[in-house]
């Protein structure tokens, strides 16, 4: 089947989609957009999070079918003409990347997060990124990330 | 396999009538988790995120009338002050990326019996609307549940909504898992008083082929409740009936050893639950409030 959509404010066309095909599959092998990891497949780790009509969801859950004139905007949306977004900036000066594969994930639900809450207490991070797994990390880093990127971004403001 | 995009709910019902194993997708959190591990390979996949009628919440004379692509996410943004038990219920469905795709009726298609959300349904006397080209059937939520991952609803039929009246006394849930976010339960167990009429209301899932209402315990509880005049002195329990209450629940159960825990552990997680919600939801009825959760 054919699937219509725009993916980071470009129109994508695709064919050929296989009906039980998910958005993450589409992304990754169709799009060329591999930023969103394909990982456990069944929504438990984020690393696939992308934004479908402005909320993010697990790309791996969505039916590629469903994204049909949707706006999806995924990891490699975010930054802004070459020029990292304070979240990726943080992330990077933080320290909290290592192997990098969870990192897309972390980076869209840290986005959200700060769209909602600028100043998110730590409760409300943790609660933001439970649906994403790091292996690496141990988290510390990950949550001097957010703190730092919410401080940049008021800064920003 | 064909992908079925209805644009209106009547479209959705004619092609369900036609293909009547298509298999229902909307929030994708069981469905998809099934297509992507080659665990099932439907005919026809019936997507209904386009139907914008079943995104709606609304009073329904004395109750709520929950759309069916109502998300978790929205149910407690927006519905916790009037369902706190289906909202406790929901914030501990998944991560944020579950709650913001999942829903009830999801949750009520697949019947799974550690659904999160069914456990607050029984002890709110849920009611599911359930639509067909045949007309309109609400099925009671004590008769919804047939069996492991098996409902009430005919293959013609999908689920429109979910009716359940709002909280009039307070609710609590408790779950059991290895931790916070992306569980699946151990068992979990709902509590609902209600002082109005005396009555009270217990139920779990994980703990059973189906989830399923602990009468006995229920009984047990109004009549000490009633017998003793608390529900107008709102004094503190009696240790010894919470737990009665508690064993009671226990024995309502019939759990499986299983990768999760095993038949004693959740008997005996149930009995601690159970002991541990009244007491939250007596604090919260002696101090004159309906807890809408933290």
């Amino acid at each position: 089947m054919r699937v219509r959509c725009t993916v980071n404010g470009e129109r994508q066309e695709i064919d050929d989609v296989w009906e039980g095909e998910s958005l993450l599959y589409a992304l990754r092998e169709r799009m060329g957009l591999p930023g969103s990891k394909n990982a456990c497949e069944q929504g438990e780790c984020g690393s696939c999070t992308v934004y479908l009509d402005g909320t993010p969801v697990c790309a791996c859950l969505v039916a590629a079918g469903q994204a049909h004139d949707r706006d999806v905007v995924t990891v490699e949306g975010l930054a802004d003409e070459g020029e990292l977004h304070p979240v990726q900036q943080a992330f990077l000066d933080a320290g909290a990347v290592q192997c990098g594969f969870c990192t897309p994930g972390l980076l869209v639900a840290t986005h959200d997060l700060l769209e909602r809450e600028p100043q998110p207490s730590d409760p409300e991070i943790r609660e933001a990124l439970a649906g994403n797994l790091c292996r690496c990390t141990g988290y510390e880093k990950i949550l001097d990330a957010v703190r730092q990127a919410a401080t940049a971004k008021a800064g920003q403001e | 396999m064909e992908f079925l995009r209805p644009a209106t709910w009547a479209e959705a019902l004619a092609a369900k009538a036609e293909h009547p194993g298509a298999l229902p997708i909307a929030g994708g959190t069981d469905v998809m988790v099934e297509l992507n591990f080659d665990a099932t390979r439907p005919d026809y996949l019936l997507d209904l995120t386009r139907i914008d009628d079943l995104d709606d919440w609304s009073p329904d004379g004395e109750r709520l009338r929950i759309g069916a692509g109502v998300t978790y996410s929205r149910l407690i943004t927006e519905l916790a002050d009037r369902l706190p038990g289906l909202a406790m219920a929901s914030r501990t469905v998944g991560s944020p990326q579950i709650r913001n795709r999942g829903t009830v009726a999801g949750n009520l298609g697949s019947a799974s019996p550690a659904g999160d959300a069914h456990p607050p349904l029984l002890t709110s006397d849920a009611v599911v609307e359930a639509h067909s080209l045949r007309g309109v059937r609400h099925i009671p939520i004590t008769e919804f549940y047939t069996g492991v991952k098996r409902n009430a609803l005919a293959p013609d039929e999908l689920i429109a909504a979910v009716l359940t009246p709002p909280a009039d006394g307070p609710q609590q849930f408790a779950k059991i898992g290895t931790r916070n976010a992306m569980v699946i339960s151990v068992t979990a167990f709902a509590l609902a008083l209600h002082p109005n009429t005396g009555t009270v209301a217990a139920a779990f899932g994980s703990a059973a082929p189906t989830p399923r209402r602990a009468t006995d315990a229920e009984a047990f509880l109004a009549a000490e409740l009633t017998d003793t005049g608390r529900w107008d002195s709102r004094a503190e329990l009696d240790p010894a009936a919470v737990t009665r209450f508690g064993a009671l629940v226990a024995e309502a159960a019939s759990p499986i050893d299983d990768v999760r825990g095993t038949a004693d552990y959740r008997k005996h997680a149930l009995s601690v639950m159970a002991r541990r919600t009244l007491a939250w939801a007596w604090n919260d009825y002696r101090r004159n409030q309906v807890r809408t959760c933290a």
